[in-house]
């Protein structure tokens, strides 16, 4: 009974002042809303948004509700965080991998990379790509085409779009394809720990990837059709492109920004990753007569991505909370359309800073339960 | 002599296959340079895609040829070994010397050679390269912000003095090494508050900052005479006692009237900006962050649940939400939840949430030294009969703290590149400056001279910052 009075008193006295805090605030914020005539609620996300979107990946416009102003502010960070999690994880794997090269240029070369770009503030990436760097792209009507289909200006990124026929099928044969895939691995795990033969199960799978969907194509019926943008003159010096799909300026500033600046610290992870496995590990696989490729992927990279895989995801968390960064080159992300404009013109700040809040935070927490998990399941188990 | 095969560089004709591929790699290097540098193309008359590519493969040969192991000379095993040993790595060495001799001449041009530095007025700016004139007119608004011109020097003496201030800990000799920790926890940082908005804020309470000045200077020589024993607890309470004192019993006509005469002009926080708020803030940021990471750790780790939970509630928010949500917040959320007529200044408010976001990183930070401790240390400490903030403060943390040193400096690293995300709330450091600078319709189009010289700037302060933690990392490192 003792002890437990004595456990209880610390955590009472915590509890009370976190308690005594909330309520100050939430007493406060009633009385301040109060004064003001401003009353709590969420039914504003059902009313008429009445303002406009310059990009949104789904249909959009003045007379939707705010709760779809909402969904376009999440699908374009979404959409921006994807992009930027690719190009960084490829160029952060090549840096790491440079940083390790026996070859003293390229080691330097990615050295130089890494303390560059790690060392200046992000905002100011962005600013530079989007403000400096891009400003100084041809205008539309200068513009030289890249392969004949894509247009880099000044007003963005202009590429084909694709037309599709009987899109589904060729769906379905890509999903049958990563189906059998996983059947194989499954099957060639399986071969390998009881009789210990290797299939090479990287060509298979690269194989399947092509031949099912080129089947659909020959036999399916699935067609596929290029609508290239053409110059379309407005007015005597204005021009833009019709057709085709356009990139915003503000988006490739942000893509190019966050991959490069994200894949410095995926860089790092990766060589940590590399560096972690053992000397040993390596000799004792050679020792028992495994050939090079047979080493690096049964012995280290299995432990390499131990190491690797946590901080990596890290840092992609990192940059789709970076992405909010957006609101800056006025890229219409979650930040600017919802906590900046939708804000502005309802006055609702708490309701809205909180739900923005709670979105990326419901983000990075499911990532997070599902890294410990992860972490949980391929730790080494200590007897 | 005997036959020499090509295809297979060898030792027995080693000086052949050496003069050959030097010279095949010199005459590749020479072209590249001759091309960049004076734009002249000497295979101008062959094919366009062969005048190309020739350079690497005349280069690919040579090094191929020099590609002779064991050779006996030291230099030439030294370069195979580095930069040669393979085909793919001699491309790709290849390929990056391409490259730097390339990018040497437009980046020395644009930088110097065609670079303007003269005169005070856009109208010198008509080469093609850098208008560092731009930069040289508006340096004062970049460094100072909107703070008024004549009182710029209050911002240089002070920065200058809490640098000497700084210093201290290089010059003291080993009787006084054993305060140092002190002084900069609770001493300096208390001096840099007095400094900041008493005499860069300026304004009537400048004499203030005399007693708080006073009160450091008396308690410290007192310090002295006071036994070990007491002197933690005497520079926790003295100092802040004599301040008191000082300012509402002792001095207090003399200085009001002291205060009246030569008071500064009182500078508004929104005018405060350029790079010396971005020091402010990052400055003030980094003291407020440690201590309350520090405890969130130890919470995170408390044996007692209901403080585990706070802890664990507390650090999973900051760390999940984007620092500009969070500026959000202190802007247009934080005035809602404070009584009508209390005001929070902007800057405050801004270092609060700041300190706030970083506070759970560098919890998380800490929290990783101490699990890396073995368990012997904290039963060891326990056994000696050591209660929880003894066996924390003597034992555990200076451990964890010393593992930690990489983190840690990371986290400050990160904490200075998010400065100039504060554009949120409407204060200009550096960036916003630049910002501002290239919307004046006098000085249109030198985006990229501005962002050029910031970048420049936060990478010295941010290289700087990560080779110092290398130092301090190496310095602390002890072996277990």
């Amino acid at each position: 009974m003792n002890f437990k009075l004595k456990d209880l008193g610390p955590q009472l006295i915590t509890v009370v002042a976190v308690i005594l805090v909330f309520g100050f605030f939430t007493y406060n914020a009633q009385v301040n809303m109060e004064n003001r005539g401003i009353d709590f609620g969420y039914g504003f996300l059902s009313q008429e948004s009445s303002f406009d979107v310059q990009f949104s990946l789904i249909e959009y416009d003045g007379s939707h509700s705010y709760f779809r102003a909402y969904l376009v502010g999440l699908l374009n960070t979404i959409l921006v965080s994807v992009i930027g999690i690719i190009l960084a994880t490829i160029l952060g794997v090549i840096v790491g991998i440079a940083r390790l090269s026996p070859n003293y240029l390229i080691n330097k070369f990615a050295a130089f990379y890494v303390e560059f770009f790690r060392n200046i503030p992000l905002l100011l990436q962005i600013f530079f790509w989007y403000f400096a760097a891009l400003r100084a792209l041809p205008l539309p009507q200068d513009a030289d085409a890249m392969f004949g289909i894509a247009f880099l200006t000044i007003k963005g990124l202009y590429v084909p779009a694709f037309i599709w026929q009987n899109f589904n099928i060729f769906f379905y044969s890509v999903v049958a394809a990563i189906i059998a895939i996983i059947v194989i691995r499954i099957q060639a795990k399986k071969l390998q720990e009881t009789q210990g033969k290797q299939t090479p199960v990287l060509l298979i799978s690269i194989g399947l990837l092509l031949i099912l969907p080129l089947l659909s194509f020959l036999i399916g019926g699935v067609k596929l059709e290029f609508e290239v943008p053409v110059l379309k003159q407005l007015a005597t010096t204005s021009f833009i492109y019709e057709g085709g799909v356009s990139l915003p300026p503000e988006l490739i500033a942000l893509a190019l920004s966050l991959s490069l600046y994200t894949a410095t610290f995926i860089a790092e992870c990766v060589r940590a990753g590399i560096q972690g496995v053992g000397k040993g590990q390596k000799e004792a696989a050679a020792s028992i007569g495994l050939t090079p490729n047979q080493v690096l992927k049964l012995v280290v990279m299995p432990q390499a991505l131990r190491i690797i895989i946590p901080p990596t995801t890290n840092q992609y968390l990192n940059l789709t909370k970076n992405s909010s960064l957006a609101a800056a080159i006025a890229y219409p992300d979650l930040v600017l359309v919802f906590a900046g404009t939708a804000l502005m013109q309802t006055g609702k700040a708490i309701e809205i800073v909180s739900i923005t809040m709670f979105t990326y935070l419901s983000l990075s927490i499911s990532i997070s339960i599902l890294m410990n998990w992860y972490n949980k399941k391929i730790a080494i188990q200590e007897k | 002599m005997s036959k020499i095969n090509f295809l297979k560089p060898d030792k027995t004709n080693l000086y052949t296959f050496l003069y050959l591929g030097t010279f095949l790699f010199f005459v590749s290097i020479l072209d590249v340079l001759l091309n960049s540098f004076f734009s002249f193309n000497i295979t101008g008359f062959l094919p366009d895609f062969l005048s190309f590519l020739l350079p690497l493969l005349i280069g690919f040969l040579g090094l191929y040829f020099i590609r002779i192991e064991l050779s006996g000379i030291k230099k030439l095993d030294l370069l195979n070994k580095h930069i040669n040993t393979n085909n793919f790595n001699a491309v790709l060495s290849l390929l990056i010397i391409f490259i730097i001799l390339k990018s040497i001449p437009p980046l020395l041009s644009w930088f110097f050679v065609d670079a303007s530095f003269a005169g005070d007025s856009k109208d010198v700016c008509t080469g093609s390269g850098a208008c560092w004139t731009y930069i040289k007119v508006w340096m004062r608004r970049f460094m100072y912000g909107m703070y008024p011109n004549g009182e710029q020097w209050r911002i240089n003496l002070s920065f200058i003095s809490l640098a000497l201030l700084g210093s201290v800990g290089y010059f003291a000799t080993d009787r006084f090494k054993k305060y140092l920790t002190l002084y900069y926890v609770v001493v300096y940082p208390f001096i840099a508050f007095l400094f900041i908005f008493f005499f860069i804020s300026g304004g009537p309470v400048f004499f203030d900052f005399s007693y708080g000045i006073i009160a450091a200077i008396l308690s410290v020589i007192i310090g002295f005479f006071v036994p070990n024993k007491f002197k933690f607890y005497y520079f926790l309470i003295v100092p802040f006692g004599l301040y008191i004192l000082l300012k509402y019993f002792i001095f207090y006509e003399e200085f009001i009237e002291l205060g009246k005469l030569d008071g500064l002009n009182w500078v508004e926080t929104g005018a405060w900006g350029g790079l010396s708020l971005t020091f402010i803030i990052s400055f003030f940021c980094l003291i407020f962050c440690f201590p309350i990471g520090m405890a969130f750790a130890l919470g995170r780790r408390s044996g007692f649940p209901l403080i585990r939970y706070i802890s664990i509630g507390f650090i999973e928010f900051w760390r999940g939400v984007p620092l500009i949500t969070v500026l959000f917040m202190s802007a247009v959320m934080f005035p809602m939840f404070l009584p009508a007529d209390f005001f929070i200044d902007k800057l405050v408010r801004c270092i609060i949430a700041i300190s706030l976001f970083e506070a759970a990183y560098v919890a998380e930070v800490i929290r990783g030294g101490l699990q890396a401790l073995p368990r012997g240390q904290y039963e060891a400490a326990k056994s000696l009969g050591m209660g929880y903030w003894r066996m924390h403060i003597f034992v555990i943390l200076p451990q964890a703290l010393k593992l930690v040193i990489p983190g840690i400096a990371n986290t400050f690293l990160a904490l200075v590149k998010d400065t100039p995300l504060i554009f949120v709330v409407g204060l200009l450091e550096i960036v916003g400056m630049l910002n501002l600078a290239k919307t004046n319709p006098e000085w249109l189009g030198f985006a990229m001279e501005g962002y050029v010289f910031a970048a420049i700037i936060f990478w010295i302060i941010c290289y700087a910052m990560s080779k110092y933690s290398y130092n301090l990392e190496e310095k602390y490192k002890t072996d277990r």
